[in-house]
């Protein structure tokens, strides 16, 4: 039978494979209008078609912290104050991001517009790439006491060649997968400036993929402590991978973004199994990582939170999915364009 | 600086001013929902165009207020790192939930509503904004579930060394949630009338589309009005509730040193010298203390110094006293600028009524503009006086300020954050209240060419029959 400690820690990898999934894509598209868009119509439609999701996308990162906060406060106390000056980095990121969104379309003039045009560039670059970082310095483990306070070095133990490649890889990922988000959501010549641009990212991101998985498995214990889980998914995702440039290449769009979505996925999902049952790797000794157990909230206060959470999570669900039915059409510049 | 100063000035800094844009995102929210209500009823587009003119600026205001609220829900951790280990069983949970049940509903219809004018039905499109609605209003109540706590914790035991919950009903009818959701709901409400209120006389005094305007002038006044008599009501309930469980930042908001004799009066103004814990000057409205905190006109409440004493024995010998000054004056500008707005209100209504508002004095109508600021300046001196009166304790008789703060987090990182968001909330601010401008100058019948023409978006080559499908 599933612990509840289990059920939270299940809880809270689903809530952030559900952001990096979800808002994955928005940060790709949000990034793709640097590269793909050739005017000021081409980045409206490109915003425009995640102009309605982006905002609740984001909600899946604003509920997983909650969520560690409520069900692991050491977890949420030690993460997020040892990464106090890359989370500041990221909120500043967010912040202009979603303002970028609302605000360029406010004023008719180009200057305008390039100003939050360029905010809503590095704001979809800069959360994944930090928050992919933070992830892989996670699980490389990072110098935790045994008052579960983190003391990192900014370079060093949180920014270094490894954690770099697990943020760049992250990165490339979300790209990857908001161009085809895009091609699922606009018409020519956009849509096929994405898949192209998709297919030629297909060779680096495979590079990094597995570059990222052999280093991890030098410079984490993810694969000794769980090597057959461990084993499963990088397999899964290497085919995953696969698929989605077969797809690519078979102009099946929604397939292909389905696979994009998947390596994304698997990706995150392989970090939080490696963890499993440690939230916080402690580099200095083994018995000061933060774990479900010792970094929980006590048993009354996670039954309440789980009969709560999972009688909401189904109506969530559903008007989430009903909202993506909304809007499953495409959009071109012809079209009511709100940003 | 020290870093419990720094981060002191950041989380003040950060959320009073995410609380300029929270009140009045559940207002406008509000307004927007009765401007298409009446649309759906009347069929009349002058109330869609009202809607809509309105929902701008409920979009402009509520973007700044979602993403300096993650923010919020983030720096519990960044900066405040051992509160959140010590109350994190009974705090995280009121924050989760608003996520699962405010965040997402608000986010999620909010997205549908801004996109689908053309793609719901008329019903089903305003049902998505009352959901908005209901999702800023739901959020309100958790955070203020877990604010109630930290001013008067109930339904926990304290287990090596932290505060466990054991007991979630009485959180969730925690007596002061009780009185500090609806003084925080109808403070929210009497904000965006304000806001509606002055935009309106300000179209009607420059003649632009005056009539529609005259309209939302009256609404937002009936609603100011509500919003008044609401935070007075409950206000009052909430003094009678801080009596009994935070006398000291009672006694801090009347600074009242010693004891205050019965009938207890009421401070109107006082000279206060805080290294001498003595008023050189008071002026006194008899018995209104005891009024307030009684409800009768006897009744003697605890000074300063017996509080002191008192929790000197209980907690150890410390210094319990809140920044008396800060807490004693936030707490009359609070008052003032909210019976300020009510005056407003009730001219303007008296005008409206009177058919005088069309040749309302012009004071006035600028009055009713810079009047826009009152409730602002009333939420803000409310949150100070709640949140500086409770010092030096973050949670009221369980952890001090001082103990709460990250240990591993430096006083320069802290300056570096404190730096950068003042810089990008400042200029934030600056676009706002500058596109709040253009909007309004514009008014509800300016549309751009590209809105026009969208009213049948799949009308080319690639549509298909499904297009016109209308879900409803």
């Amino acid at each position: 039978m599933l612990s509840l400690n289990e059920l939270w820690f299940i809880l809270v990898a689903v809530l952030f494979i559900g952001f990096f999934f979800l808002e994955g894509f928005d940060f790709g598209v949000g990034m793709s209008t640097q590269f793909i868009a050739k005017n000021d119509n081409d980045r409206r439609v490109l915003i425009n078609s995640i102009g309605p999701f982006w905002d609740a996308n984001e909600v899946w990162l604003i509920t997983a912290g909650g969520a560690m906060f409520a069900a692991f406060p050491h977890w949420y106390a030690t993460m997020f104050s040892g990464f106090y000056t890359a989370l500041v980095f990221v909120l500043l990121a967010l912040i202009v991001r979603a303002v970028g969104f609302e605000f360029r379309n406010k004023v008719d003039s180009s200057s305008w517009r390039a100003i939050w045009d360029s905010c809503i560039f590095i704001g979809s670059l800069l959360p994944p790439l930090l928050l992919g970082v933070a992830f892989t310095a996670i699980i490389r483990g990072l110098p935790i006491g045994q008052d579960m306070e983190m003391r990192a070095s900014l370079f060093g133990d949180i920014i270094n060649g490894y954690t770099l490649l697990g943020g760049v890889t992250i990165t490339v990922q979300c790209l990857v997968h908001g161009l085809m988000f895009a091609s699922l959501r606009t018409i020519n010549p956009l849509q096929d400036r994405a898949r192209s641009l998709a297919k030629k990212l297909l060779v680096p991101l495979g590079v990094l993929v597995i570059a990222f998985g052999v280093w991890s498995v030098y410079e984490t214990d993810l694969f000794s402590q769980h090597g057959v889980p461990m084993t499963i998914v990088s397999i899964l995702a290497v085919a995953a991978y696969l698929l989605s440039g077969f797809f690519m290449y078979r102009k099946k769009d929604g397939r292909a973004f389905a696979m994009t979505g998947a390596v994304i996925v698997l990706t995150v999902a392989g970090m939080f199994i490696g963890l499993f049952p440690r939230v916080m790797i402690s580099s200095i000794d083994n018995a000061f990582s933060l774990t479900i157990h010792n970094a929980a909230s006590n048993p009354y206060t996670l039954k309440v939170l789980s009969i709560i959470a999972l009688s909401l999570l189904p109506f969530v669900l559903a008007y989430s999915i009903w909202s993506y039915y909304i809007f499953r059409k495409r959009i071109h510049e012809d079209h009511h364009l709100e940003y | 600086m020290d870093v419990v100063s720094l981060s002191r000035l950041q989380f003040a800094t950060t959320t009073i001013y995410h609380f300029f844009f929270v009140p009045l995102s559940i207002s406008l929210a509000l307004f927007v929902a009765i401007m298409e209500t009446m649309y759906v009823r009347t069929g009349k587009d002058s109330y869609k165009s009202l809607a809509k003119f309105w929902g701008k600026l409920f979009l402009i205001n509520f973007s700044v207020g979602i993403v300096t609220g993650i923010m919020q829900e983030f720096q519990f951790g960044m900066n405040w790192s051992d509160y959140s280990r010590f109350v994190g069983d009974v705090f995280g949970a009121p924050l989760a939930i608003e996520a699962l049940l405010a965040f997402f509903l608000e986010s999620t219809f909010l997205g549908i509503w801004i996109f689908s004018w053309d793609r719901l039905s008329k019903k089903v499109h305003l049902l998505c904004i009352w959901l908005v609605f209901v999702g800023t209003t739901l959020s309100a109540f958790w955070i203020l579930m877990a604010n109630s706590f930290m001013q008067h914790p109930v339904g926990y035991a304290i287990n090596n060394g932290r505060a466990e919950m054991n007991d979630f009903f009485a959180l969730l009818t925690n007596g002061q949630l009780l009185v500090e959701f609806p003084h925080t709901f109808f403070a929210a409400l009497l904000t965006g009338a304000a806001f509606v209120f002055g935009v309106s006389a300000w179209k009607v005094l420059r003649k632009q589309d005056a009539e529609l305007f005259k309209d939302t002038f009256k609404i937002a006044g009936i609603l100011g009005l509500i919003g008044f008599f609401g935070v007075a009501i409950s206000g009052h309930a909430q003094a009678q509730y801080l009596v009994q469980t935070q006398p000291m930042k009672m006694a801090a908001s009347e600074a009242l040193w010693g004891k205050s004799g019965d009938p207890a009066g009421w401070n109107l103004i006082a000279a206060i010298d805080p290294a001498e814990k003595k008023n050189d000057l008071e002026l006194k409205i008899p018995g209104a203390l005891s009024f307030l905190s009684y409800n009768k006109f006897s009744g003697e409440v605890k000074g300063i110094d017996e509080l002191q004493a008192e929790y000197t024995q209980k907690y150890g010998e410390a210094n319990y006293i809140p920044p008396v000054r800060t807490t004693f004056w936030s707490f009359r500008i609070m008052i003032a600028a909210g019976v300020i707005s009510f005056l407003l209100f009730a001219y303007g209504l008296y005008l409206y009524w009177k058919k005088k508002l069309d040749n309302a004095p012009k004071w006035f109508s600028l009055a009713c503009v810079y009047g826009i600021s009152m409730p602002f300046i009333s939420n803000t001196a409310g949150w100070i006086m709640t949140e500086i009166g409770r010092q030096p304790w973050t949670v009221f008789g369980l952890i001090q300020t001082k103990d709460s703060v990250s240990p591993s987090v430096s006083a320069g990182q802290v300056l570096f954050s404190v730096i950068s968001f003042t810089a990008v909330y400042t200029i934030l601010g600056i676009v706002t209240v500058y596109l709040f401008t253009k909007v309004i100058k514009e008014g509800p019948y300016d549309q751009k060419p590209d809105e026009r023409m969208a009213e049948d978006p799949f009308n080319d080559s690639f549509s298909s029959k499904e297009d016109s499908h209308v879900i409803s």
